[in-house]
Formats: structure tokens, C-alpha cells, sequence
């Protein structure tokens, strides 16, 4: 922000320059994420995920449906009894292993995309009506947004997807709506700090109109803590679709390979194949790792108090 | 005081009434609760049959009503396994999974907390950057598959621990260690910040200036600050470890509420699904009210702040 103000007093012209001021912007977050090693780890990781979500086809050439019994629970390559046709081996029923970790990344990336995106938007509105109404209604929808976040998380999770059966929609639903509670908390918090803030009040008697507010202080003002807090949201998701589906209740087997239905049906094989798990509960855990630190990193960039404080 | 505990108690009994009424509508808006809780092959007598049998044809508000008044006496009506009330099931599995998640809380709290001061103290140095993978790896494994890793190689290749069961007295320590683990990672994170941020907070310096030793600033001014945080995570997570026990009891075949619970979905029996989850909830209410009380008898700021 300092560097922003001293840059407005030199000349009107660069102000106008947004092109340039974008891209100083961007040089200072790359600069940023330079410095912080961890950070870098964790966009690359991010970055190779969504790369094998997209181009899947194109990194292996195995299919991840094919069956072929004959070849069925064969070690990874570096095993004496593996080769390099099915790099991370095969399951029970023949099926390349390498090819559904990579695959698997689609289902979880979606889950994860689109849960977080249902429940921002949905805890966005219900966090900024309450925040910005007061009163009785405030107090009503913190009170359901409290009911929901003092529950066990998980087992209201598994006891709804119990109820409403297996399907990708209805685990993108579930995660949607059940976690939309905690983006409505944060947003409620930042409204009622912005709100209250020396620059809204200066703003506000300096003749602003409640447009004006809302557009240029408190939802730029926002937008740093929640892409922070859909970071780590989308990652726990991608954690607790690999736990539905470890309990078979997420996304049903034989429709599109997902980690969790992997892990669980290599559960039983656990003591003899034991790459059967290994393998797709390696690629949870890159994943999760990868964007917890993504995450911590945004927290630190994003936040201009916690930026001056790292320098 | 006692107007703070009062209003505290009256909330968690309006949150517990909301558990019930959602898990009363959830099963009901669904769809037919006959069709969840019946095999696909039953013939559409036999649905009748057990429709009329559960009382689903009666209209809703009076099913609502004999809900509350069951719920309300502890009865959640027969489990469809077993044939017998849904409750009793519930509690005999309930004091494996206290014992469980007591061990999990244990070690967590033992391992994180000093690991979580020395780096609080001690910022950049071998056992801060030791204690930051300890968070991270918390926030990243999943459990459920570390537990698996854990039975093949500490159990079945090494021979250390029994994998399943209850029975032998080291039985708990890899399901607990486990389980304990999120919650590990997370105490190092929060005592650490919590070292830092009071350590720089003006009664320290001013502690320092006016020569008190430092032995006696950090027992009496640091560490005493640093538990206010900490109790509240532990109450909280203690709950969550309660309610998230399911994969861990069902990978090691741990007799508690978590394994029931998992069984009871393969089962369909909704009944004892309905049980275990308004129970666990009922806990993890009493918990967090616990909590809070034990937050506001500690630090006075919370008492008067309102």
C-alpha cells in the first residue's frame, strides 16, 4: 500500500496507467513469493494438479476404466515383478493405478472448485446482509451460522450424504452448503471491521455514497481473506471427499476414479498390495500440502498488516 | 456470572433443539425415509408395511412431536440390525471412543505444546522449523490412510502394536496417535503464535524494565496468557476427535460409536445413524459449553467484556 501512495503523489499520468501499476503489482507478489521458499512449493504443487486435471489424457496413456484381469495387482515398476507399462502398478481388477491417481485429481479439483465456490458466494451474501443489516437479523443468521459450526462437522457431513445417496452433485452440494457457514462468519467479521474502519468513516463524511462504499472499500477489502480462507476450505473439501468416499459415500466406484473410492477399495488389499492405498493416499496428501502452504503464503501476502510485519 | 452461564446454557439448549429438528427434516425432505432405510429388492407391501409400521404416514407435525418427545426421553426408536432400542447401542459404545480420543487429546497436548513454546520462544531455530513440518504434516496427511500406513508397517512388517482391536494394553496408542495428530499440528501453530504475540505485548516489556527475572515473567505473565487460547482449541477439538473418530475406529476395528456408526451405514439403519449423531452432537454441545465457562472463569475480559 505505501509504495501505492507515494507512486500517486509523483505523477496523475502513472495513476491513469493501470496496465502498469497491474504489473507492479505483480512483479511485488512474484518478489514476495520468491522470498517465501514455502510459498513457491506450494503454487508449483497446485499448479502440477490442476496441469494433471487437465491434460490427464495426454500424461498417461493407460485408460483408467480398462480391466484386464490377467494383469491384475502387479507392483509398481521399481518392484522386481513390475514394469513401466503401469508405473504405480495395478489394482485388483487390472486397472492401471498411476492413470486413476491422475485422473482422480478431475474429481477432487471439481469438488473442491465448486464446493468453495457454492459456499462463497452463498456465505458471502448471508455474511454481508448480516453484517450490514444489524440488529435482529444479524443476530438470527449468526445464530443458525453458529448452530451449523458448533456441530461435528464430519458426522453431519457423513449423516446427510447418507440421506441424500451417492453422486458428485450431491457431494459438491453437500460441501457447498455445509461450509458455507464459515465464509458467512469471516465476511460478517470483515464487514463489521471495514465498516468501522478510520477509511469508510472518512469516506462516509467526505460525502460517499453507499455504492461507492460497498464497491471500492468494503469488497476489495474482502477479497484478501477470503481467497485466503477458499484456499484452505477447498483443500480440507478435497480432504473430506477422499474420507466420503473412503466410507463409499461419495462419488459411486464404477462411474469416474476418485481417491477416496481407491483407498477404500484398496483397504481390503492392504497386507499383500499394499501400493494399492499407498499410491492414492500420496497424491491427498501432495495435494494438501501443496495448498496449505498456498495458503498460509496468501494469508502473509494478502493481508497488508502481516506483509509489513514479515519484512 | 451466573447471568453469563445462564444465557450460555439457554443457548446450547436451543442449538441442541436445532440438531434435533434438522436431523428430523433432513431424513423427511429427502424423499420417502421407507425407500433410505429398506433394501432396494423390498416389495412395495412390504414398504407399506413398514411405513405404516414407523408411522411415516402420519402427518408431519405429528411426527415431529413424537419425535421430540422420544428424543427428549432418550428414545430414537429401534435400531433396524439389531431390533433393539437405538440408544443403549449407543452408550455401550460410548466409553471405547472417550477412551480414545482422552489417549489422542493426551499425546497431542503432551508433544505439541512444548514443542509449540520451545518454538514460541526460540523463533527460526532446529525445533521451531521441527515443529512447523510437525503442524503442516497434521494439516496435510489424511488420517485415514495414515492409519492404514501405520498397520502395515508398525503393525503387520514390524510386529509392534496390535492392528486391530481393543484388547491389549498398547491397543490405543496407533489409533489414538492418529487420531491426535491434526489437533498435535494444530496446538504447535497456535502455542507458538500465542508465545510470540504475548511476548511482545507491553506488560512483558514492562515486566522486563522494572527486573523481574525472566523465569518468573514467562510462568507468570507468557504461559498464563498462552492457555487462554489453548483451553478453548482443546475443548473444541476434543469434540470434533469425539465425532471424528470414523475412520479411525473403522480402520482399526476400534469398538466405539465411530465403528457403529460406519457398520450402521452399510446397514441402512437409519435409526441408529439418527442415534449416533444427535448423541454425538449432544456432547459436543455440553463440551463446548464447558468450554466456555472454563474460558470465562480464567480470563475475566470475557466475563465483563460484553
Amino acid at each position: 500500500m505505501a509504495d501505492k501512495e507515494t507512486k500517486t503523489n509523483q505523477t496523475v499520468d502513472s495513476l491513469l496507467d493501470t496496465e502498469k501499476t497491474f504489473k507492479d503489482r505483480l512483479a511485488y507478489f512474484g518478489r514476495f513469493l520468491w522470498r517465501d521458499r514455502s510459498g513457491v512449493i506450494g503454487l508449483v504443487v497446485f499448479l502440477i494438479v490442476v496441469f494433471a486435471a487437465v491434460f490427464a489424457p495426454l500424461i498417461t496413456s493407460q485408460s483408467p476404466f480398462d480391466q484386464d484381469l490377467r494383469s491384475g495387482k502387479m507392483p509398481p515398476a521399481w518392484k522386481e515383478e513390475g514394469s513401466w507399462e503401469h508405473p504405480f502398478g495395478t489394482d485388483s481388477l487390472g486397472k492401471d493405478i498411476f492413470s486413476r491417481v491422475i485422473y482422480g485429481t478431475r474429481v477432487s479439483l471439481m469438488v473442491g472448485l465448486f464446493g468453495v465456490l457454492i459456499a462463497g458466494i452463498l456465505g458471502m451474501l448471508i455474511g454481508a446482509i448480516a453484517g450490514y443489516a444489524g440488529g435482529r437479523l444479524d443476530a438470527a443468521i449468526m445464530g443458525g451460522v453458529n448452530l451449523i459450526l458448533s456441530l461435528p462437522y464430519l458426522l453431519f457431513v457423513v449423516f446427510i450424504a447418507t440421506v441424500l445417496g451417492r453422486s458428485l452433485l450431491n457431494v459438491i452440494l453437500i460441501f457447498g452448503i455445509t461450509d458455507a457457514p464459515i465464509f458467512a462468519r469471516v465476511t460478517r467479521g470483515e464487514v463489521l471491521r471495514i465498516r468501522e474502519s478510520g477509511y469508510v468513516e472518512s469516506a462516509i463524511s467526505a460525502g460517499a455514497r453507499w455504492p461507492t462504499i460497498i464497491f471500492e472499500h468494503i469488497i476489495p477489502n474482502l477479497i484478501g481473506p477470503l481467497i485466503t480462507l477458499a484456499t484452505f476450505e477447498m483443500s480440507a473439501m478435497i480432504f473430506y471427499e477422499a474420507g466420503l468416499g473412503f466410507l463409499g459415500l461419495s462419488v459411486p466406484p464404477n462411474e469416474y476414479p476418485t481417491w477416496g473410492n481407491m483407498l477404500a477399495a484398496g483397504r481390503k488389499y492392504m497386507t499383500s498390495y499394499p501400493w494399492m492405498a499407498a499410491f492414492p493416499g500420496l497424491a491427498i496428501m501432495f495435494t494438501s500440502l501443496g495448498m496449505n502452504l498456498l495458503g498460509d503464503w496468501l494469508r502473509d501476502v494478502l493481508d497488508p498488516r502481516m506483509r509489513r510485519s514479515r519484512k | 456470572m451466573g447471568r453469563y452461564f445462564f444465557s450460555k446454557l439457554i443457548q446450547s439448549l436451543l442449538l441442541l433443539f436445532g440438531v434435533l429438528f434438522l436431523v428430523f427434516m433432513m431424513v423427511r425432505v429427502t424423499g420417502d425415509p421407507a425407500a433410505l432405510m429398506m433394501s432396494r429388492e423390498a416389495s412395495p407391501e412390504q414398504m407399506e408395511a413398514f411405513r405404516e409400521e414407523m408411522g411415516f404416514n402420519d402427518p408431519v407435525l405429528v411426527q415431529f412431536k413424537r419425535f421430540m418427545g422420544g428424543a427428549i426421553q432418550g428414545d430414537f426408536g429401534n435400531s433396524l440390525h439389531f431390533k433393539t432400542p437405538a440408544l443403549p447401542l449407543v452408550l455401550e459404545r460410548l466409553p471405547a471412543t472417550v477412551q480414545l480420543a482422552s489417549v489422542g487429546m493426551l499425546m497431542a497436548i503432551l508433544i505439541g505444546i512444548p514443542i509449540g513454546l520451545v518454538g514460541g520462544f526460540t523463533p527460526g531455530s532446529v525445533m521451531d522449523s521441527f515443529g512447523r513440518l510437525i503442524a503442516l504434516i497434521g494439516q496435510s496427511v489424511p488420517n485415514f490412510w495414515l492409519g492404514l500406513m501405520m498397520i502395515l508397517y508398525l503393525g503387520v512388517r514390524l510386529g509392534w502394536f496390535p492392528t486391530f482391536g481393543r484388547d491389549q494394553w498398547n491397543s490405543v496408542i496407533m489409533p489414538a496417535f492418529v487420531l491426535g495428530l491434526p489437533v498435535m499440528g494444530q496446538l504447535v501453530r497456535l502455542t507458538r503464535s500465542a508465545v510470540l504475540e504475548i511476548r511482545g505485548e507491553d506488560f512483558v516489556r514492562t515486566a522486563h524494565s522494572k527486573g523481574l527475572e525472566p523465569r518468573t515473567i514467562y510462568i507468570k505473565h507468557v504461559l498464563r496468557n498462552v492457555a487462554i487460547p489453548l483451553i478453548s482449541v482443546i475443548g473444541v477439538q476434543f469434540g470434533y476427535m469425539l465425532g471424528g473418530s470414523i475412520y479411525i475406529e473403522a480402520i482399526f476395528s476400534w469398538p466405539g460409536m465411530g465403528g457403529l456408526l460406519e457398520q450402521s451405514i452399510g446397514w441402512r439403519d437409519f435409526p441408529l445413524v439418527q442415534a449416533i449423531a444427535v448423541f454425538t452432537s449432544l456432547i459436543v454441545l455440553m463440551l463446548n459449553l464447558l468450554t466456555d465457562m472454563a474460558y470465562s472463569i480464567i480470563d475475566p475480559r470475557i466475563r465483563y467484556g460484553r
